[in-house]
């Protein structure tokens, strides 16, 4: 697991949201992958290293070709990634709550 | 089950909202923004000044269990309505996101209830998703740190 990479530093990037895309609807192997960019092939590769170590992708291997697949829990995860900061608001008024429930009850 | 505490961020704006509904009155709500060591419980920090006033200021400064101060942070009111409103500043020294502006509105429910709602303005769309991703990233750092541990255990 390589967390020194930005998850959202990753899906910044509009080619790599396009990987993400392309390989939603089916799993694709990096050259199939390449084939619908104008970009040059390591670029791609490129793409590909960084969202497979943000853990977006998924490679699975398949005869002697690795084919590439969305990780749908990671992709969750960025659509909740507000839900930390308002669970701390959460917290922060439970308490809140709780001390003046206290204060009224002195 | 519906939840207490709402925050609402609008993609590519550069502020926020958060609502919560108190089991408090209106009263008891407020009070907790004036009394500094209610404000200290609550915000889990030392509080080294906080004159609840228009035109007051505050500073917070929290340490860690070894004693390291490991957050500054200051403000300056603007307004204070009791049990309605105030306005304030607030800024991280030991961090860089810039100042950020703060409206709480209180506002009565039933005798029994109320409801906060804030509005907070970060300098510009990009400081506020970094603050926003903070608790997220921490969450993931700690469930690395958890990870960490194990693994070290198992070793």
């Amino acid at each position: 697991m390589n967390l020194r990479r930005d998850v959202f530093q990753a899906i910044a990037d509009p080619t790599r949201r396009a990987i993400l895309v392309l390989v939603a609807l089916q799993a694709m192997t990096a050259g199939a992958i390449a084939s619908n960019f104008g970009t040059a092939r390591p670029t791609v590769s490129k793409h590909l290293q960084i969202l497979t170590e943000c853990e977006l992708l998924r490679q699975e291997q398949n005869g002697r070709e690795i084919y590439y697949q969305l990780n749908p829990q990671k992709m969750k995860e960025i659509a909740d990634f507000i839900e930390p900061f308002r669970k701390m608001w959460d917290d922060r008024f439970n308490t809140l709550e709780a001390i003046m429930k206290n204060y009224k009850s002195k | 089950m519906e939840l207490k505490t709402k925050v609402n961020a609008e993609n590519g704006k550069q502020d926020l909202f958060i609502t919560r509904e108190f089991d408090l009155p209106l009263e008891l709500l407020f009070k907790a923004f004036t009394e500094p060591e209610l404000v200290a419980q609550v915000m889990g920090t030392k509080v080294l000044k906080y004159e609840s006033k228009k035109h007051g200021s505050y500073q917070f400064e929290t340490a860690d269990a070894n004693g390291k101060v490991v957050l500054q942070a200051h403000g300056v009111i603007h307004e204070f309505s009791p049990n309605r409103k105030i306005v304030k500043t607030f800024e991280m020294e030991t961090a860089s996101f810039g100042v950020q502006l703060e409206m709480y509105e209180f506002e009565k429910m039933t005798d029994d209830t109320s409801k906060l709602n804030m509005h907070i303005i970060y300098e510009s769309g990009a400081l506020r998703d970094q603050v926003l991703k903070l608790p997220f990233a921490y969450g993931l750092n700690m469930a690395h740190n958890r990870l960490q541990d194990i693994m070290n255990k198992l070793k």
